[in-house]
Parts: structure tokens; sequence; C-alpha cells
């Protein structure tokens, strides 16, 4: 075990594992968090807190993912490059393990320009592949970047990174995931999976390099809530393709009836994505929609969760 | 080249206020070459100051000058007795030439006329790309010529990242091109895509305060210095 993490140990045993994230306040409610996050529990192995998604300032990833485990909900800490230098990732990671958070998402993070801080000076240090390989050292080798010294303590920590097989350039885009799979990725979540025949593709060049053997895949899924929704995600979401057939049927649904339909879609996707040789889990992006993560789960026919010791 | 663009009027007036005798000093190196502070830039601030003290009814006088380069400290001597005579001078260099200038002159206020912007190259007259960060670590000969430092929105060396577009440009509105998505055509046209496959480590940044050049040849000249 690399970290001991109940989603390394649901994987680990074999089962096909469910994550789902959670949307930090803009604000520093607790409660909100703790709402949250009891709509989850039981519903998912683990909950990926967002670290300033979209680059709109909300409560940190590393206090919201310390509220989980005080919580008793397992929590993945979502890491954006964009924000911080080289010294103050690796002082969060070393932070964050000591507050018993043991999953890490390393992430590139949604430019500054997107955000409520458009004025903000960009960072990005380091690149998200580059961040998994600081913290296999980090964990394996006990040391910083560039230094020789022994970390005072272990690094438990289970690493991933996101891939998406759905922006251009194509073909590079499993060869761009084998890249994090040997800079130390133990699994990834990917953009959220409209397209499964792309999405097939993308698995068999991924399963071509070799890359399931060392790094999960869990794919991404966003359930639609409306034809409104839909449109914005096409028009407005890059590197997010959704095919006109689901666009028709969102845009069909009867009126008050768009999340049925969409709900129905992301069940239909997930059964379609379980069937794909080396998908081990999937990763529930319920935007500010956390209450449906359990009926989603549910209908997916993926609760109760496994318990593995 | 350095391309620089001028300053809102209304800034470079609040920059002078109070200044009855202006010296406007033009550079002809890189601001002349990207028409921001030539010799008819000079000239056309210097109008422009006068036409606005003459509106506001406040006494100016306004000098202009253009020097070779203003990234020089022997070539500032021709500004030497117009700069004697005035309360403040503006300069139309970029940045450094425009440090460079107060440094000569320390006794009488610097102000820059222009915002520097970047390095650059010309795409048609008057129409400018940023092509270099002066990161001090080329990487070109990987990339296939295209910066990632400067092209990628994120800097990222690992690229792309997960917002390319379906047209080949950046998350970023714009419409600018991504350099990952460029970097790799150009290489698969080239047949060198084995390049982007070796993960990039960290950046080194040489980030120590202003950084100093010395010459290969020169360095027993300037060992003492």
């Amino acid at each position: 075990m690399k970290s001991g993490s109940n989603l390394e140990k649901v994987l680990e045993a074999g089962h096909f594992a469910v994550t789902a994230e959670l949307g930090p306040p803009a604000g520093s409610d607790v409660e909100y968090v703790r709402k949250k996050a009891e709509l989850l529990r039981g519903a998912v192995d683990a909950v990926n807190v967002t670290d300033n998604q979209t680059a709109v300032v909300r409560m940190s990833s590393a206090a919201v993912s310390a509220l989980l485990v005080q919580m008793g909900i397992e929590p993945v800490m979502q890491m954006v490059c964009r924000d911080r230098n080289r010294i103050a990732m690796q002082s969060d990671i070393l932070g964050a393990v000591a507050l018993g958070i043991r999953n890490l998402t390393c992430l590139t993070g949604d430019h500054q320009g997107f955000g409520n801080q458009a004025g903000a000076k960009k960072v990005y240090d380091l690149d998200s592949v580059q961040l998994v390989s600081a913290a296999r050292r980090m964990r394996d080798e006990h040391r910083l970047l560039g230094s020789e010294e022994d970390l005072l303590g272990q690094v438990p920590l289970f690493i991933g990174a996101a891939a998406n097989p759905f922006a251009k350039p194509y073909e590079f885009r499993a060869l761009r995931l084998a890249k994090k799979a040997e800079a130390g990725a133990d699994y990834v979540q990917t953009q959220c999976v409209f397209d499964v025949a792309m999405f097939a593709e993308w698995m068999k060049a991924v399963r071509d390099l070799g890359v399931t053997k060392k790094c999960r895949i869990l794919a991404g899924v966003i359930p639609l809530k409306s034809a409104g929704m839909t449109r914005y995600m096409v028009e407005n979401v890059p590197g997010v393709i959704i095919p006109e057939e689901i666009q028709k049927r969102m845009a069909d649904a009867p009126k008050g009836k768009g999340s049925e339909v969409g709900l129905a879609i992301c069940a239909e996707i997930i059964q379609q994505l379980r069937a794909i040789e080396g998908v081990s889990g999937i990763h529930i992006m319920a935007i500010e929609w956390e209450q449906k993560v359990r009926q989603i789960v549910e209908t997916a026919r993926l609760l109760p969760r496994p318990q593995v010791a | 080249m350095v391309k620089a663009t001028r300053k809102p009027l209304e800034q470079i007036v609040e920059m002078v206020k109070g200044y009855q005798r202006v010296l406007v000093v033009g550079c002809g190196g890189c601001s002349s070459v990207c028409l921001a502070g030539g010799q008819r830039e000079t000239q056309e601030l210097a109008q422009d100051l006068l036409e606005h003290a003459r509106s506001a009814k406040v006494p100016r006088q306004c000098d202009t000058l253009v020097v070779e380069r203003q990234c020089n400290p022997e070539l500032l001597q021709e500004a030497e007795e117009q700069a004697r005579n005035a309360d403040c001078i503006i300069s139309m260099a970029c940045g450094a030439g425009a440090g460079l200038m107060a440094d000569a002159f320390p006794t009488t206020p610097v102000v820059p006329g222009l915002d520097t912007m970047f390095i650059g190259v010309d795409r048609d007259v008057g129409y400018y790309e940023e092509r270099c960060r002066s990161c001090g670590t080329c990487m070109l000969g990987d990339t296939g010529g295209i910066c990632p430092v400067t092209r990628c929105s994120k800097g990222v060396l690992n690229g792309p990242c997960g917002g390319t577009k379906e047209d080949g440009s950046c998350e970023l509105a714009g419409g600018i091109h991504c350099a990952w998505h460029d970097i790799h055509e150009r290489l698969k046209g080239q047949g060198r895509l084995d390049k982007l496959l070796i993960v990039r480590p960290p950046m080194e940044w040489v980030d120590r305060g202003p950084r100093v050049l010395v010459q290969k040849g020169y360095e027993e000249r300037y060992a003492k210095k």
C-alpha cells in the first residue's frame, strides 16, 4: 500500500471505484461544507475537493479536505499549479499529510483569466506532470525537489492526475497520460465523458501503451441538469464533447423533466463505461448538485460501497 | 526586438504635472522600430502635451530629441545639454532605456512615456506578437521553435493541458493558438514526436534579482568591476 487510503484499498481489492466532487464554499461557512459532505457520505469511496475551480476564490481545498477527515469522510485533495510555487506546494503537501489527507489529485488549473481575480499573477512554477513527480519523490524517496536531505516522517499519498481524451491533439492525449503515469500517477480522473465511443478508442490507446498496468483510470461523468446547461457546455466549456444525440435528448425533454433525462443519460453512460476494459471506476462531477450523487450511484447499482479493511 | 506602446496621454500629463520645461527623448532603437518612440512619435507626444497645456491653461515648454539608443550610457551623453535645462524628462524608450536615462540624470525626474510590452516579432506594420520571455533557458530546439514558456498561456513544459479547443486554440478567449497543439503539429511534420515523450523537469528559474551578462571573451575585462 502506498497510502492506505480507502480509494487505494477499494481499487487494489479490484472493486469498481466511485468518487465524486465537492465544491468548497465562496466563504468561510463550515456548515455548508458539512451539509454537502453528508450528502456524499457512504455513497462514494472518496470525495474530491476542488482547488479554486474556474479560478474563483473559495475555501481552500486543504482546509475543506481536513474538515472531511474530521467528519470521517475520505477526501481527495485537488491541487492546481496556478497559484503556488514549488515551495508552497511541497509545504502544503506535507501539511495535508499531517492533517490526515491521503489522496492528492494534481492539476494544471484553469487560467486566472476565467475567474474573479483576473488581474492575478499566474504561477505555474511546476506543471501537473512535474507536480505528480514531485509528490512521488516526496513519498517514495522522502526528498523534496532538488534536495538530498531526508524528510522527517512518511508521505503516504495516493497520487492522481487528470486526463482529457476530448481535447486536441487527440492522438497525443493517451501519450500525455502515459507521461503522467511515468511521472508517478497512481490514478487519473478523466474529463467528463459523453462520447463513449471516442472514450473507448482513447482507452484502447491507453491500454496499448501499458498505462492501465500502473495507473487506474476513473472515468469522469457529469449529470446534465437541463437543455440550457447542455447548450452552455457545448458552447463554452473547452475540451468537452457532447454528441448531438445527447444534445437532442436534452433539448426534447418535456418541460420540468430535463434533470430526469439528464440523470438517465448519466446512468446509461456509467453502464457503458463499466464495460470498457481498463476502466477502474467513475468520478462524478455533479456541479452544485451533490444531492443527486447518491441516486446516480444507486441507479448504477454501485451501492452499497465496499468496506475494505 | 522589444515592443512598446505609448501610455495614455492623461497618465503622462499626470506624471509631468507641475513641470514647465519638459524634454521628450525618443529612442532610435526598438521603440522606434515598433512605431512607439521614434522621431514621429516623439514629436507627436510633444504636440499633444503642448495642446493639452494650452487648453488647461498651464505654462509648458516642450523640447524634443531622439538619441540613437537609450540603452547605452555613452549614447545618452548627447542629451546632456538639453537635459540640464529641463524640469522633467519623458523617455520614449523601453523600461530599460528609461531606467538608464534616470540613472544618467539622477537629479532630474525621468518618467516613462511608453509601456514596455514584450520581446516580439513584426507580424505586419504596427502589429506585433510576443515570442520570448527571456527565461535564460532556451528550449526551442526541442519544441519545434515554438516557445512554451511564452506562447502557452500557462507556460507549462509538459503540455498540452486539457484546455485545447477543437480548432487548436487555447481555452482562454482571444483566439490565441495553443502553443502545445502547434508544437505537436510541427514536430509531427518533422518526424520528431519522440521529443514530446520526455518528461521535462521543472525549470531552474534564475530569479535572484537583476541579471548581469558578460559575454564570452570579456570575462577578464570585467573581472574587477
